[in-house]
This record gives C-alpha cells, sequence and structure tokens, in this order.
C-alpha cells in the first residue's frame, strides 16, 4: 500500500484494518463502485490488488507493459455494461472495440490483435446481437486492429442487462516510448485531445429519471491513430496517455497526481467545453470535470514539445477542439488544483461514487 | 397543465409553465425541478455592470493593495 | 450561454473584490443561506479571495441536509415495501439514516428511482397503475410549489396511487431561530435569491427591522455573490439596516404570485424537526387537510418512527453557522463524503462536503 498523507484521507483509516472490506464500505457492492471516484479506488487497492499483486499491475497503468523476447508487449483488459445498448454515436459494441483500443494506444502501445468475451443474456433478440457485432467489426476495422478469438455465454433471463462485453487485446510498445502516470514531471503541459463531458451527457440524456432533448452524440473513437502520429512526431517527450472515461477529466488527473506525486493545476477557462454539455450540466447541477469522456485523451509532455503536440492535435480530425488545459507542479503533491474563470482558487478532488444531479 | 421548452445552450427540455403565464417564446426564464419559477428582466440583468461603471468612476475599484488595515 | 457567462467573468469579478476591500475597516460576519450559494462560494474560489476581515458563515441551506433522520428512516421503511416505486431528488439518495440511505435500499432490491421534477413521480404513477409512488418531497420555497403542483395534478387526475412524504422547510423561522439566538454572530443575511423569486422579499423586512440588520437578496452567480456581499458590507458600514435586492433580474418585491396561490391551496405551515437543530416552529409545510389523502406518512403508516441523531456530529452548530466544518473534531477523519456522520457531508450542497471537496487542503 502506498504511503500517503494521512490528513483527511479516509481510506488510510480504513486500509489499517485487517479485514479485506473494512465494515465503513458496507457488506454489498454498490453502484458507487462502478464510479471512478474514491470507492472504486478502494475495492481495486482493498480486493483485487491484495491478491493480484505483481509488479506488472502495480502500476495501475491502464494497461500492462512486459517485455518478451526483447519486445515491449503491452496488453490491455475492459468490460461494457452499458445501458441502453444502443444510443446516438455507437453502442456497446463499438464502445467496448474502442475502449480496448484506447487502453493499449494508452500505453504507447500499437494494438495488435483484441479479443471479444460477450455474456448475453435470454431473450436478446439476435437482430440486437447481429447489429452489436457488425459494429465491433466496423470498430475493429476502423482502427486496423483485428479481433482474433472470443468466446461467448449465455445466462437466465433477468440476469444480464441483455449484453456484456469483455474486450481484452495485445500491443507492441516501440522502443524508446516510455508512457506512464510517473513520468509527469513539473513544467510538463497538460492537454486534452477535444471537448469534454460529451459521452457522459449524451447518455444521460437517455436515462430514466433525467431525459432531455439533445443533438449530442457519444464522442467514442479510437485513438491509436492519434496517438501514433504524436508518438512519432515526439517519442519519449509524451510522458503521460489516459482516457478520462468514468469519473471524468478530474478524478484521471488526480490519479494521476497520486501515482507521480506531483501537483497538477487547470485553468477552468481553458476546458474545452461545448454549449450543449454547459447547458445540461448546467439544468442537472453537475459539473463537467467529473463526466465521463469516450474518444477523448488527456496528453502530459515535456514543456518544450507543448506547442507542437498542441498543433499536431488539431490538425488531426480526433483533434480539433484540443487545448492546453493546465501544468504540472511540485507542489502540492498528488494533488488537482483549479483556478476558476473569475481567478479564485480550488481543490479539485475525487468523488466518493457517482455524481449525482443538484437541486438547488 | 402549460407545458412547454425551454433551451439550455441547445439542450431542450419541457417544462411546466404555470408558475409563468405571462412568458412568450423568446423570453429567458428561470428553471428550477421541471418548473419555469421567474421570468428574467432583461433590463435589470444589466444592473450589475453599470453598477461597476460607477464604482470605477467614483474611484472605488483603485485600491492599493494590501488592503487598509489589516 | 446568456445570463451565465456574463457574470463570470474574471475582470468584473476582481473589480468587485477591490470594492469590496475599498469598502471595509472593521470585521464583519455574513451568511448565505443557500446551498447552492455556499457551493458557487466555494467553487469559484470566492471565499478565499475575499479580504480577512470578512468571515463567511454558512447557513442550514441545504434542505437535504437539514431532513431530520427521523423522516428518512420513514422514507426507508416505505422505499422497502413491496409494490413501491420511490421517487426522490437525486441528492437525498444517498443521505444515511439510522442504519442506511436509499441507494442501499436500491441495491437490496428495492424500486428507488432518481427523478428531475415531481412531475416526473406522477407520470410514473400514472404510467403504473399497480404501485404505489411515492415522492420524497423536499425543499425549501424555491421547490415547494412545484411540489404542490405534483398534488394538485395527482388529484386532477384521481390518482390513488401517489403520494407525497413532506420534509419542506422555510427559510424566515430559520433565520428568525439563527438571530434569536445568544450566541448568533451572523450580521448580514445574504438571502437566497430563488427562494425570494417564488415569495418575495416581504417576510424579511420585518425581520431586518427588528433585528437591525442588513439583508440583501443575492443570486447565485460569482458576479451575483460578489456585489450581494459588497452591499452588505457598505450597508454594514454605513449603519443601514433593512432588505435591498441585488439579484432585480428575477426577484421582485411581490414574488411569484400564482406559485404562492398554489402553495397556499395545497400547504399549510406547521412545526418543524431540522436535522442536528431542532423543532422551529411554523418552519414547515404539510398538507391541508382537503388534500391528506396524498400524505404518504398516513398512508404507509410509519407516523411511530422516529430516530436519535449521532452525538458526534455538529451539523447543528455548522448549519447555524457556529462553527466551520474544519472546526469540527470529526471533519475528514471519521467524518468524510464516504462514511459521513451526518448531513452536510452527505449532500454535495452541504458545507462539510463543499469544505471537504474544495478547500481542504488549502
Amino acid at each position: 500500500m502506498s504511503a500517503k498523507d494521512t490528513a483527511g484521507d479516509p481510506g488510510a483509516a480504513l486500509l489499517a484494518a485487517s479485514c479485506p472490506v473494512p465494515a465503513g464500505e458496507g457488506e454489498t457492492i454498490l453502484l458507487a463502485h462502478g464510479g471512478g471516484g474514491r470507492m472504486t479506488q478502494r475495492l481495486i487497492e482493498n480486493v483485487f490488488l491484495k491478491s493480484f499483486d505483481n509488479p506488472a499491475l502495480r502500476e495501475l497503468h491502464d494497461g500492462a507493459v512486459f517485455e518478451v523476447g526483447g519486445a515491449r508487449l503491452a496488453f490491455s483488459t475492459d468490460s461494457f455494461v452499458i445501458s441502453p445498448l444502443f444510443f446516438p454515436g455507437g453502442d456497446i459494441g463499438s464502445l467496448a472495440v474502442h475502449g480496448t483500443v484506447n487502453d493499449l494506444a494508452m500505453c504507447g502501445a500499437q494494438p495488435l490483435a483484441l479479443s471479444a468475451g460477450l455474456i448475453l443474456e435470454e431473450g436478446l433478440l439476435l437482430s440486437d446481437l447481429s447489429r452489436i457485432v457488425a459494429s465491433m467489426q466496423a470498430a475493429a476495422a476502423g482502427a486496423g486492429v483485428p479481433i482474433v478469438t472470443g468466446d461467448t455465454k449465455v445466462v437466465d433471463r433477468g440476469k444480464g442487462d441483455g449484453v456484456f462485453i469483455n474486450v481484452s487485446g495485445v500491443g507492441l510498445v516501440a522502443p524508446g516510448i516510455v508512457i506512464s502516470p510517473k513520468r509527469a514531471r513539473p513544467g510538463d503541459v497538460v492537454l486534452v485531445s477535444g471537448e469534454i463531458a460529451v459521452h457522459g451527457i449524451a447518455i444521460m440524456s437517455l436515462r430514466e429519471g433525467l431525459r432531455f432533448e439533445t443533438t449530442l452524440a457519444s464522442d467514442t473513437a479510437a485513438l491509436n491513430g492519434l496517438v501514433a502520429v504524436l508518438l512519432g512526431a515526439l517519442g519519449e517527450k509524451v510522458h503521460v496517455l489516459r482516457d478520462p472515461t468514468r469519473g471524468g477529466v478530474a478524478s484521471t488527473l488526480h490519479e494521476i497526481a497520486t501515482q507521480a506525486g506531483v501537483g497538477i493545476r487547470l485553468e477552468e477557462v481553458r476546458l474545452p467545453i461545448g454549449e450543449e454539455v454547459r447547458g445540461a450540466c448546467e439544468i442537472l447541477g453537475l459539473d463537467p470535470l467529473y463526466v465521463a469522456n469516450e474518444g477523448k485523451c488527456l496528453v502530459i509532455v515535456a514543456r518544450e514539445a507543448a506547442d507542437e503536440a498542441l498543433a499536431l492535435l488539431k490538425a488531426h480530425p480526433l483533434g480539433r477542439s484540443a487545448a492546453a488545459i493546465g501544468e504540472v507542479f511540485a507542489e502540492p503533491r498528488g494533488t488537482v488544483l483549479l483556478k476558476s474563470r473569475i481567478g479564485g482558487l480550488r481543490i479539485v478532488d475525487l468523488l466518493t461514487g457517482e455524481q449525482l444531479p443538484r437541486i438547488c | 397543465m402549460p407545458m412547454g421548452v425551454v433551451s439550455f445552450g441547445g439542450i431542450t427540455k419541457e417544462v411546466c409553465f404555470a408558475y409563468t403565464p405571462e412568458v412568450v417564446p423568446g423570453d429567458w426564464v428561470l428553471v428550477h425541478v421541471g418548473f419555469a419559477i421567474s421570468r428574467l428582466d432583461e433590463d435589470h440583468a444589466l444592473e450589475v455592470f453599470r453598477t461597476l461603471k460607477e464604482l470605477g468612476e467614483l474611484g472605488e475599484l483603485d485600491v492599493p493593495q494590501p488592503a487598509r488595515g489589516s | 450561454m446568456r445570463f451565465v457567462d456574463e457574470y463570470r467573468r474574471e475582470e468584473d469579478a476582481q473589480a468587485f473584490v477591490r470594492a469590496i476591500r475599498a469598502r471595509v475597516t472593521r470585521p464583519w460576519t455574513l451568511m448565505e443561506i443557500c446551498g447552492g450559494q455556499t457551493h458557487t462560494l466555494l467553487r469559484s474560489g470566492i471565499d478565499r479571495m475575499l479580504p480577512p476581515e470578512i468571515t463567511l458563515v454558512h447557513g442550514p441551506g441545504c434542505p437535504v441536509c437539514v431532513t431530520p433522520l427521523t423522516q428518512i428512516d420513514r422514507a426507508l421503511a416505505i422505499a422497502r415495501r413491496p409494490g413501491v416505486i420511490f421517487t426522490s431528488f437525486g441528492d437525498m439518495l444517498r443521505v444515511p439514516g439510522s442504519t442506511t440511505s436509499l441507494l442501499s435500499v436500491k441495491a437490496q432490491g428495492g424500486d428507488v428511482r432518481m427523478v428531475y421534477s415531481p412531475l416526473d413521480a406522477v407520470r410514473l404513477a400514472e404510467q403504473n397503475p399497480g404501485s404505489q409512488v411515492v415522492f420524497f418531497a423536499v425543499g425549501f420555497e424555491t421547490t415547494a410549489p412545484a411540489n404542490a403542483m405534483a398534488v394538485k395534478r395527482a388529484k386532477q387526475l384521481g390518482l390513488a396511487n401517489f403520494s407525497i412524504l413532506t420534509s419542506h422547510v422555510l427559510v424566515p423561522p430559520a433565520i428568525e431561530a439563527i438571530l434569536s439566538s445568544p450566541a448568533n454572530r451572523v450580521q448580514a443575511f445574504l438571502l437566497a435569491g430563488h427562494v425570494c423569486a417564488v415569495m418575495g422579499t416581504s417576510e424579511y423586512g420585518p425581520l431586518a427591522a427588528r433585528y437591525r440588520l442588513p439583508m440583501v437578496v443575492t443570486g447565485f452567480e460569482p458576479l451575483d455573490l460578489l456585489q450581494g456581499i459588497h452591499m452588505a458590507v457598505s450597508a454594514l458600514e454605513e449603519g443601514r439596516v433593512g432588505v435591498e435586492n441585488q439579484y432585480t433580474r428575477t426577484v421582485t418585491a411581490e414574488g411569484n404570485r400564482p406559485a404562492q396561490a398554489v402553495l397556499a391551496e395545497i400547504f399549510e405551515p406547521c412545526d418543524r424537526a431540522w436535522r442536528g437543530i431542532g423543532v422551529i416552529p411554523k418552519s414547515g409545510y404539510q398538507l391541508r387537510p382537503a388534500y391528506a389523502a396524498f400524505d404518504a406518512t398516513a398512508r404507509f403508516d410509519v407516523a411511530d418512527i422516529t430516530a436519535d441523531e449521532p452525538k458526534e456530529c455538529i451539523a447543528g452548530e455548522i448549519l447555524q453557522g457556529r462553527k466551520k466544518p474544519s472546526g469540527c473534531v470529526a471533519f475528514g477523519t471519521r467524518c468524510t463524503p464516504e462514511h459521513p456522520l451526518g448531513a452536510p457531508m452527505v449532500s454535495s450542497e452541504g458545507a462539510c462536503a463543499a469544505y471537504y471537496l474544495y478547500a481542504r487542503a488549502m
């Protein structure tokens, strides 16, 4: 367990207990455990890391990188449980393929091959399954990565939400490329490849109880092409790559700051946020920094490469709205700060679980 | 129950207008939990900027740092 | 976005900060009463931009925070019943009762659903005639008209399967309770702009006159709060008392008459317990006899469920502005957003949660 400053850290006291799932958490898994915030973190630390501990896993990056016969392989897995299965901009199939392709890209790897494991619920329409599978193929072909193996299981009606998909993948990391959260260093610039919170808001608009009309579609996309351009031009000057999926930009940067032992300072006025996303966040009282993204990545580069990185991103179809949003500092360690639009300063912390809409 | 549509930066949502019957399309409203509860007065909306301008003219915005008395 | 972006410009905000510095000659303690305003203050970092002479204390402005344990335990009891669809605003789902929360009841199989508007709950009742739909009607005067309309609509539609669990709270009695306390240090109030959009400003004049202090009706954007603080500080420095209106683009002296009419038709004031504070006379709303059939407490027979507050939580002191979250021994250690001891830590608008999220390590 990594040593942390315990002031205000609820995890420390609980983790000192011998029980792997401390009583404070309750006895069951809650939806909040999947939210990407503190509870997700603690679940990983308390349950998974405790059992699976090994050097590759301890990096806790999107994928694991290890040496095999002189080459560096990247290996990643991602599971998708989204509801509804089909949404503007994509479906569970394209999301799953893009998800793992992106995880590999975030390791600095060129994706080579994917597997697809599907758990189908009894009663799922065959036409829906065909649609999803066709979408997976289109996504894979679009990314230039074949799906080479797979598995299917069927569960009883009522046990499955339609379809659950796991996609795993392997890739190759070129020599000289070292992408790791630990490489973030003071002076580095933080970039985002485009507008934030789009996917999360697009999905939320379909959710029971929160429905609103919008033209927003999920921005799910394969980022391996974009990443290849960046790495090809800038090589080891690219220090960290990560896609801010669940928990949003805030949670992802918080993780990186903690893993690297650095401080990150963002400027609210520089965050690229579209009008509709802002409107939705205003109605629901949501902070776009905590809303899930797809088809977007955070890039932390050496200061001297920042201008070129931004130009390369903007020249790519998936990076047109890219922006420099912040900087890495030595202090305060493990902390993300934000300079608000009006010039005030505040902390950007991890949420406990999911962000819920506010009424006031 | 009079219902209508409100746009928040392009996102549209159906909202109840029972409490703001005077509102016409094009107006700006304050929405809370699915109800329009107040019509925004555009003229009053600019007051804060007029105040800032006056404060500037009165020299109330030129304060040497740090604050007096601290 | 119009009427939003204009009130968030750095240059204008910094101008007001300088104007406030120019006026201040002595220490002053101000209180804001709305959770949304607390949120803006901390999120924009305004609290740290103000001159040190100004102390901002956060009042009991989060309706979720002040909902007593008893009401939550009743909600949980109802939500656990088979055949019930229990609906609520998002924030209420996480608040712990004596043992558990609505989210946990959902995890254990209860049909608990988040809604954006109380009208969504009425619609659910129409669509699910075989279920009893219950709506957790919390909120200040801003939300009460929406909750009232839901009941009115349910009656119009002749729905036998819709009811509400009320936990409304009213601002003026809370202000009176704070001002009449011998321990009070608050010298000026920033009044909740949206509450006043509904109720108008007439209730506050007598309070300001009786207790001799300034009150400024204030909006929610950073510039609104800074102007409101500037107006309050100016009044304090000049020894002026009474109610002023910063939020004129939304608030008029008489407020929203159609909303007030529906409120008066459906609800009547009653004594109400505030979590961590106790009973404040005539500080809540209950259904009038003509609408009593829609009261979930009676329909589900949960009136004898009562609960005691945990001793360690100083929510009452925080909610009345007598202590800051950072002054609580449990803050950030035994009481955190993951395992809150009290409501101000649970609700994302609560003062403790706002401090924990935005201001803790600074």
